[in-house]
């Protein structure tokens, strides 16, 4: 059998690596269907997985690649499944069921140009929205956003992580560029990989129970099969997972469920500083936008202006404490990303207008080059 | 507890108390619901069949018969409309040792979920699939099914039905299902003979049950609660290895019940080991 880490140095598409940092952190199952450019995640987990003992299958839809992979940690595995935007939506009822059933996995949206089938072979960034409130209800989610081939290997196991820590689906966001971009990737031994899993229940079987807030908010869980007889449903419920249905049961369900994520932000949020201390002007920007914003850094400090970037790493839960403080010293503020404006939101509802914060968007189909961004900054802000 | 109290105690236990969620009834189904019975029969069919309950989980997608999950004492999975399959699916390929039965009702199988049927049953997918039949949605108040008959009632087509139904038994025959059977609700103890033959055998099995719904299908279509016994037990005919063709459900002409198919095959899991874990290939030059 052939190892589940491929230590060593490759030159890898991002799909590759992500699919590769999957099976680093543990996935054994995969639950797909092939939607471009999200379909070399799965092939390369189709003939990956059984080569280290897991299982791949091509579900018949999206729904079904969904539903599948909660079933199968609900039956132990850690599981993953890939699509693109047309895909994600026809997931999110499914997503919705992970969140309140407290089931993790891995959801990755290579992200391409919509609405609809749009542009199925040029990157976008145009479902981060969704990907935030795409399923039904109030609910916290984590979506995470890397920008190269390396950083998606690595991202793939701390998706996997904290899905297990949080028993929560965790989602990747990243888009067709980094996707299909080949890059160096070293994936290191597999000692050096740390992965997290899932708090079992223990204890008298007839004590356990399923959905009573264990360490950090998150449930103890029992897997199908290790006795427990859970109940598990997607109905609001109390603490053994019976349904109940009262605004009470309603309020404590989502004050837990909301709750495991808001009060471990600190935790969960990662974000990247990029010449920031100085900074007159903030770009704040995400997965592959973040390479344009670097350049854009880079080439605004050869002209002798103060840019500097922070590049948020996990885009959901908001990184609004950092986006704040930010705001309170900086004098203006761009969103870079490929869309029309979604986490650009998010931004200017943290800014608050303490200062002028302007959209750098782009309907998606390409990048956007770092000139546009520099001329933003020089037009809205007249440096 | 004086010993008549407990003598009184254990005369009141039924036989299937454990495995139920006792704490959880009394359950939400109406008075004179098929679901009830079709459902015992299923958990009679599991305790007589001698599986390892412990290992044993039912999955249910959304409606009446969905429920059913939330009364039994297993690992128990009521999850989202129509996609109780694919999420059986995933359980029983992820571990292996489970036997999975998916207890659901027509709506939520064949309609919203009628694509996920038809490819586990051609994949012959390990599952044991017990379908309630009330040719209805009954827990949305009675509307139109994949299964209501050609003419009948419904909330949603109160002149009557324009489409035709399915031929469930025929569907999951054509798609590839390893194990087909057919009974009615006033047809216990066969049911409960084919949930055992179903639970042994070894890919994707699948028992249809005709049962009254008489709140909501039953009201609007003249069948009083017993009229709809009384149709099954006039107008069934038994005919064990009948032609899928033939079974339509036709009152007028009678409803064949029985078992169709029951031809073991490899199941989805042996094709995967057999096709794709393959004895250590010769290594490419490096990975990627
Ligand atoms: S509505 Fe019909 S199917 Fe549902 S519980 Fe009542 S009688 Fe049974």
């Amino acid at each position: 059998m052939r190892p589940a880490v491929l230590t060593g140095e490759h030159y890898m598409t991002g799909d590759v690596a992500c699919a590769e940092g999957a099976l680093a952190a543990g996935c054994l199952f995969f639950g797909g269907y092939p939607i471009t450019p999200a379909t070399e995640v799965a092939e390369r987990m189709s003939h990956r997985l059984p080569e280290i003992g897991g299982t791949y299958i091509q579900m018949e839809d999206e729904i079904a690649a969904m539903a599948s992979i909660v079933g199968a940690s609900c039956a132990g595995a850690k599981s993953m499944t890939s699509t693109s935007g047309p895909g994600f939506s026809l997931m999110m009822e499914n997503l919705g069921l992970a969140v309140i059933t407290e089931t993790p996995c891995v959801v990755v949206n290579v992200q391409r140009a919509g609405p609809s089938t749009g542009l199925p072979t040029q990157g976008a960034q145009g479902d981060m929205m969704q990907a935030r409130w795409g399923s039904h209800g109030d609910y916290e989610i984590i979506a995470m956003a890397p920008a190269s081939a390396q950083e998606i290997f690595y991202q793939t196991i701390d998706a996997f992580n904290l899905a297990e820590k949080y028993r929560t689906p965790v989602l990747i966001m990243t888009d067709e560029v980094i996707g299909h971009m080949s890059e160096r990737v070293v994936i290191p031994d597999a000692r050096e990989i740390k992965t997290i899993e899932r708090v079992k229940a223990k204890g008298r079987k007839d004590r356990y129970r399923p959905y009573a807030a264990g360490d950090l908010g998150v449930p103890p869980m029992a897997n199908a099969g290790d006795g427990y007889k859970v109940h598990v449903t997607g109905l609001t419920h109390d603490e053994m997972g019976y349904p109940a249905m009262t605004v009470e049961a309603q309020a404590a369900m989502m004050e837990r469920l909301m709750g495991k994520i808001q009060n471990n932000r600190d935790d969960i949020i990662r974000y990247e500083e990029f010449m920031i201390e100085d900074a007159d002007y903030i770009i704040v920007t995400y997965g592959v936008s973040a390479r344009t914003g670097r350049a854009a850094v880079e080439e605004a400090r050869a002209q002798g202006i103060k840019v500097g970037m922070l590049r948020l790493i996990t885009v959901w839960p908001f990184a609004e404490e950092k986006i704040r403080d930010l705001a309170s010293k900086a004098k203006g503020m761009v969103t870079v990303e490929i869309n029309l404006g979604q986490v650009h939101l998010e931004v200017e509802r943290c800014v608050a207008g303490r200062v002028p914060v302007k959209l750098v968007g782009h309907p998606g189909g390409t990048l956007i080059s770092p000139d546009t961004v520099i001329h933003t900054i020089k037009q809205e802000f007249g440096v | 507890m004086t010993t008549a109290q407990e003598a009184q105690r254990e005369a009141s236990r039924h036989p299937l108390d454990d495995l139920l969620r006792t704490e959880r009834i009394p359950h939400i189904w109406c008075p004179g619901c098929g679901i009830g019975t079709a459902f015992s029969s299923c958990l009679m069919g599991m305790k007589e069949s001698g599986i390892d309950l412990d290992n044993t989980v039912m999955v249910s997608g959304i409606g009446c018969s969905g429920r059913g999950a939330g009364y039994v004492k297993l690992d128990s999975y009521h999850t989202t409309h129509g996609r109780a399959i694919p999420f059986a699916t995933g359980m029983k390929l992820a571990n292996t040792d489970l036997n999975v039965v998916v207890f659901s009702g027509d709506g939520d199988l064949f309609a919203i979920g009628g694509n996920h049927f038809i490819h586990a049953a051609r994949r012959n997918v390990d599952l044991t699939v017990v379908c309630v039949n009330n040719f209805n949605y009954g827990m949305t108040g009675g509307q139109v099914a994949a299964t209501t008959p050609h003419l009948a009632k419904t909330t949603t087509t109160p002149l009557g039905n324009p489409d035709s139904p399915f031929n469930l038994p025929l569907l999951a025959y054509a798609c590839g299902a390893s194990y087909v059977a057919r009974w009615t609700t006033l047809h216990a103890r066969d049911l409960t003979s084919a949930i055992i033959e179903a639970l042994a055998n070894p890919g994707f099995s699948f028992v249809e049950v005709l049962a009254p719904c008489p709140i909501n299908y039953g009201r609007r279509n003249k069948e009083k609660p017993l009229d709809t016994l009384r149709l099954f037990q006039e107008k069934s005919i038994i005919k064990n290895d009948a032609h899928p063709t033939e079974l339509d459900v036709d009152w007028e002409r009678g409803v064949v019940l029985g078992t169709f198919v029951n031809n073991p095959r490899p199941c989805s899991t042996d094709m995967y080991d057999k096709v794709c874990r393959l004895e250590e290939k010769p290594a490419k030059k490096s990975a990627a």
